[in-house]
């Protein structure tokens, strides 16, 4: 039996610029026991979806304009303010996105875990102190705290990403509540943590025989772990059916091109690189930084190695995959080639000049040749500036340009990037995650240069712009034989672009080699893990590999 | 933490030692002499009076002997009040004052933190409306004017309250206390209101909501502490500020305070007890910025941590 | 919630809205805030034609009449030697709100530059820079200014000197974290790959930036001025006669205020409207130039 049945749920958001049809006419039920993966991009609705269930969304702008979701036969959108304190008691429980800020910083997380058994609405259910710390301890070690009595007391600061997640999840299940919402649980975290809390929320479901419904952006995170899958598009469903349906025979034009969209396999186009010769050295190369959080005194803690002796070369018109989870120095790596970030020791040379110690003026004609596009769209452009005024800036102070041809040029660029040429006098403010980058990557191409270093250039994009975003950078490479470092954390958008892979940890390089040599005969245990905690897009391969684990 | 606590009170020896340095030499560079304004006095007395108080030293000797006696504790005799220390003054002035200033200090914390968790909680209706608007004009109604409005309506025309005087009649410290704490009631209300608004975005609220907590259980169990963190941090200037005001607080409702004293002071010319006083103050205020810093820090589980892991 | 990242969204018109023409939008449907700059603007005005359309002059003086009501030939009554009360307040004005601009224009110019020297080289020397105002905050400066006043005498230069020395370290702390968190913004760091000159990017990318949280603070300082020195001219050590300044008729209204009390609720209103009217424009342009309200 259905365990919860939503039936034409619509939630319309009132802004000062009219309505906003975030949830209109949604249905679906789960049963316990099961799990419901509802997928979409950003402003979906996937969300909405689920916290209007909870009554979490803010009111105003949000509004519940029909419907009705039944939780064992009782509406959760009429009931009183009471009854949902019940249902959120007992019922339902929630494990939010951002394990950093979900929970509250000025109190242990014993307490945040406790808080529901202690201050229970029914006062006979309400649990002693000591008797609900037990439970609280037991959980936690359930969940993979190591030393739980001792983390009982501990504040969220003291945890690790992945280890607030588990904290989260235990604090969602020490209820034992019927349905679990899982918003996006592991998008904030690195891939191999990733694979462990999917695996952790997939035990913890059997052993307790709860139904889920899993939010997320991405549909290979889901292949293995859902029963159901809901996909949905700008507050409508797409498509609703079990898992296998919706990933072997898909139905709807959207999720095809949602599944289209996944980076999967090696690069299509050939390697441009047939010569040996090396555009970037990168020789025994250490980026420092003084650690200001601890008053370390010993040389050792003294600095972060964020880059720790590494040595690199780029042949000229190849595409060099940076792989490197969070804290891993990958970027740090990326802006001491560009001479960005101040180096501590070695040298970077670009076609044979060494660029490490020159002076800033020194560098300007070099800086012309190598660029860099940034990871988030809305910060890298400058909010005052129009576009005209972001694209023209480079040309004309290198001299690239005239006041006279200037319009034309910019005009060629904007057609290079794929944007219109009308939109030349607007700001970045006016355009979507997806068009920012676009301006960002023809500011980065407006010098001509030889040399990109991309530094995650898609993470902050829905899937779908994506994979046209990951084309225009391919079809620039080869239309501009262009070199690139392509930094990301992705392994699959890695391998979809890159010829050759470079693999980073804690400073160093781990391993390198050619793509698709690396990725069938991975040497290090480190590359190994990462590869297999790649959620693949295959529900059948997944099944198999949590299974097999 | 307590280390972190004696670093910062050491640091704010070099800060005294510059106002104590300051304040005197400013005071000793004032054009004319402090006996100068009665001219009927003979050079002769004069002569006396500057070697009853040390006048005909050099000025560094006098430096050097002032900053001795304060050491000490002692910031000699009054210029004015003859034979009186300023020791003596400012004894008789501070519980007058620390009195009138902690009921200000309670009708601001107590008004503002209400009106501004409350107007915080349903923010944009007339209960977030009314106490701003409130709030505003508590702002731009300045002590100086709203004292003596509230003396006219309530002293004068209803004949409610006392308009003078520091316990003498029943319900004279209301006027004072009220006036003095409205303006920082004001201000209280508008940080509560903004700390509370931007705590009560975070996610973490939404997840106490989740997890089936009361909103009572909410407001003061997970919002107060983060939301009045700014409250606290501004504790350490209101008390400042409640001082300045007291000089005019004091003044209109004629209240034999420090703040009284300070000012006449100033007109007196009453250079002994000017310096001294303006040493006191000093101090009391560097204290308290201090504490409500450290009070601020130590509510911060975070960067309470940071301190201990950086001093231990 | 972003509802319109698809990548089809069309734009239909040319020309683009900047985000001053985007806070202009804002701030013109904020009713208050809009009051705030009509008082601004009116006030501004009258100060300026003061001695041209002053009803009366401003040492005129009736010592017969003495102190009347409100009346068709005096609008705001006259003060106890018979001046007109509206040329008074028009003369006092004219001081209190010069006053607000220049020694916010002095808090302004010291700030801005200490500030952005301190947050755009960082390291030792914003350090260094950053621990003296550190110092300056914990001194009790409103004692220090009436010190200042008692000693040297009172002096109207000196109490803008004085009034800007303290109002400056605000100023210089929003600065300060304004440039510092510009610096570390990837299109500064944009900026700096393509090789443009430490001027050009202070010029074109961390000034332009800066100014909202400057504009914001500096309406919010003229307030805070002007009250500090009518409050100091109340207790008689700010403004001196045969100056007027709003707080010095405030004075002077007290005295009489059983008797007269419209000479003490006419300059009071004048000083707490236009306080209102600052602080209202100045909550109206935070609101209308936070990033965070933007339209969606």
């Amino acid at each position: 039996m259905a365990i919860l049945e939503v039936s034409g749920l619509k939630v319309y958001f009132h802004t000062r610029n009219g309505v906003v049809k975030a949830v209109d006419d949604v249905s679906f039920s789960v049963d316990s026991g099961e799990t419901l993966a509802i997928v979409g991009e950003s402003g979906s609705g996937k969300s909405v979806t689920c916290y209007s269930l909870l009554d979490l969304l803010p009111k105003p702008p949000a509004k519940i304009e029909g419907g009705t979701a039944l939780f064992n036969g009782h509406d959760l959108l009429t009931c009183s303010a009471a009854e949902m304190r019940q249902h959120r008691c007992n019922d339902i429980a929630v494990i939010f996105q951002d394990p950093m800020t979900s929970l509250n910083p000025f109190l242990t997380i014993g307490e945040q875990l406790i808080e529901p058994l202690i201050y229970h609405p029914n006062k006979d259910q309400v649990t002693s102190r000591a008797e609900a710390k037990e439970k609280a301890v037991a959980l936690l070690d359930e969940v993979g705290i190591i030393d739980p009595e001792v983390r009982f007391d501990c504040y969220p600061h003291e945890f690790s990403g992945g280890m607030r997640q588990r904290v989260m999840i235990a604090m969602a299940l020490i209820t034992e509540p019927k349905l679990l919402i899982c918003d996006e649980p592991t998008t904030a975290l690195d891939v191999t943590i990733q694979a462990q809390i999917l695996e952790l929320i997939k035990k913890l479901q059997e052993t307790r025989n709860v139904a889920v419904i899993f939010i997320s952006h991405d549909l290979g995170v889901v292949a293995g772990i859902a029963d159901k899958v809901m996909v949905m598009c700008d507050g409508t469903i797409r498509e609703t059916g079990d898992t296998d349906n919706i990933f072997y025979k898909t139905k709807d034009e959207y999720t095809k091109k949602l599944l289209a969209a996944i980076p999967e396999g090696a690069k299509t186009l050939p390697n441009r690189c047939n010569t040996d010769e090396a555009l970037v050295e990168v020789t025994n190369l250490k980026t420092y930084f003084r650690n200001q959080a601890a008053a370390a005194k010993d040389d050792e803690s003294q600095f972060v190695k964020a880059v720790n002796d590494v040595s690199l070369t780029i042949s000229r018109g190849e595409i060099l995959g940076l792989v490197g989870e969070s804290g891993s120095g990958k970027s740090t790596l990326g802006r001491s080639i560009l001479q960005l970030a101040p180096t501590t020791a070695g040298s970077v040379s670009f076609n044979k000049q060494v660029l490490t110690g020159m002076t800033p003026k020194k560098l300007v004609p070099w800086r012309q040749k190598m660029q860099m596009i940034f990871q988030d769209p809305y910060a890298s452009l400058n909010p005052r500036m129009t576009v005209f005024e972001t694209l023209s800036e480079p040309l004309l102070y290198h001299g690239l340009a005239t006041q006279k041809t200037i319009a034309a040029q910019v005009k060629t660029l904007m057609d290079d990037v794929g944007l219109a040429q009308a939109q030349l006098r607007k700001y970045p403010h006016e355009f979507s995650g997806g068009q920012r980058q676009r301006i960002a990557i023809g500011r980065a191409i407006a010098t001509k240069p030889e040399f990109i270093i991309a530094d995650e250039p898609v993470s902050a994009l829905d899937v779908t712009i994506q994979a046209q975003i990951l084309d225009l950078i391919l079809n620039l490479v080869e239309r501009h034989n262009l070199t690139m470092m392509f930094i990301s954390h992705d392994l699959s958008v890695v391998r979809y672009i890159s010829d050759r892979v470079i693999i980073m940890n804690r400073g160093v390089i781990i391993e390198q080699g050619d793509t698709e040599a690396l990725w069938a005969h991975p040497k290090q245990q480190y590359t190994q893990d990462l590869l297999s905690a790649i959620p693949l897009a295959d529900p059948v391969s997944e099944r198999n590999r949590i299974a097999s684990r | 933490m307590y280390r972190f606590a004696l670093g910062r009170l050491l640091q704010a020896i070099p800060v005294l030692l510059v106002v104590i340095t300051v304040t005197f030499f400013l005071v000793h560079s004032a054009p004319g002499g402090p006996f100068s304004a009665d001219k009927a006095v003979p050079p002769e007395v004069i002569k006396a009076l500057e070697e009853q108080y040390n006048l005909n030293q050099p000025v560094w000797q006098q430096y050097i002997g002032y900053l001795g006696d304060v050491l000490r504790g002692d910031f000699g005799p009054s210029f004015k009040y003859s034979g009186r220390t300023v020791n003596e003054l400012i004894g008789a002035g501070l519980p007058i004052t620390a009195e009138l200033a902690l009921y200000a200090m309670l009708v601001a914390l107590g008004v503002g933190i209400t009106a501004g968790v409350g107007a915080a909680m349903r923010p944009n209706t007339l209960q977030d409306y009314l106490p701003m608007t409130g709030a505003m004009i508590g702002i731009c109604m300045p002590s100086f004017l709203l004292g003596p409005l509230l003396v006219l309506i309530f002293g004068i025309h209803l004949d409610w309250l006392p308009v003078s005087g520091w316990g003498d009649i029943p319900g004279d410290k209301i006027l004072p206390s009220i006036t003095l704490g409205t303006g920082y009631a004001a201000y209280i209300a508008r940080l509560s209101r903004g700390g509370m608004l931007e705590v009560l975005s975070q996610d973490y609220i939404r997840t106490a909501r989740a997890k089936g907590l009361s909103e009572r259980l909410i407001i003061v169990k997970h919002a107060l502490r983060g939301g009045l963190i700014p409250v606290v941090a501004f504790l350490g200037p209101a008390f400042a500020g409640l001082l300045a005001g007291s000089f005019v607080v004091e003044t209109i409702f004629q209240i034999p305070g420090m703040g009284r004293f300070y000012v006449q002071a100033a007109f007196n010319r009453d250079y002994t007890l000017i310096l001294g006083m303006t040493i006191f103050l000093s101090t009391l205020i560097i204290v308290f910025n201090l504490l409500s810093d450290m009070l601020a820090i130590w509510l911060n589980p975070k960067l309470r941590h940071e301190l201990e892991g950086a001093k231990s | 919630m972003n509802n319109s990242s698809s990548e089809t969204t069309v734009m239909p018109d040319d020309q683009g809205t900047s985000l001053w023409q985007d806070a202009w939008i804002k701030l013109s449907k904020n009713r208050l805030a809009l009051f705030g700059l009509a008082v601004l603007v009116t006030l501004i005005l009258v100060s300026l034609l003061t001695p041209l359309i002053a009803p009366y002059g401003y040492e005129e003086q009736n010592l017969d009449m003495g102190a009347t009501a409100p009346s068709l030939q005096h609008w705001l009554g006259t003060d106890i030697f018979g001046r007109d009360m509206l040329t008074r307040i028009m003369y006092g004005g004219r001081v209190s709100l010069m006053v607000g601009f220049i020694a916010t224009a002095v808090a302004l110019v010291i700030g801005i530059l200490w500030g952005a020297t301190a947050g755009f080289f960082g390291g030792r020397l914003d350090a260094v820079m950053m621990r003296i105002v550190d110092v300056l905050y914990a001194l009790p400066f409103m004692i220090f200014i009436i010190l200042l006043m008692v000693v040297f005498g009172r002096n109207i230069l000196l109490l803008f000197l004085a009034i800007g020395a303290v109002e400056w370290l605000t100023m210089a702390r929003i600065v300060r974290s304004q440039v510092m968190s510009l610096r570390n913004q990837e299109f500064v760091e944009a900026a700096h790959s393509l090789g443009l000159s430490q001027w050009t990017i202070i010029r074109r990318h961390i000034i332009p930036n800066t100014l909202g949280p400057v504009i914001v603070y500096t309406t919010l300082t003229i307030p805070s001025v002007m009250l500090l020195e009518a409050f100091l001219s109340f207790l008689g050590l700010g403004i001196q006669p045969p100056e007027s300044s709003w707080g010095l008729l405030i004075n002077y209204g007290v005295e009489t205020m059983e008797e007269f009390p419209w000479l003490l609720i006419f300059p009071g209103i004048a000083l707490s409207l236009t306080l209102f009217a600052l602080n209202f424009l100045g909550d109206g342009l935070r609101d209308a130039l936070d990033p965070r309200t933007s339209k969606d």
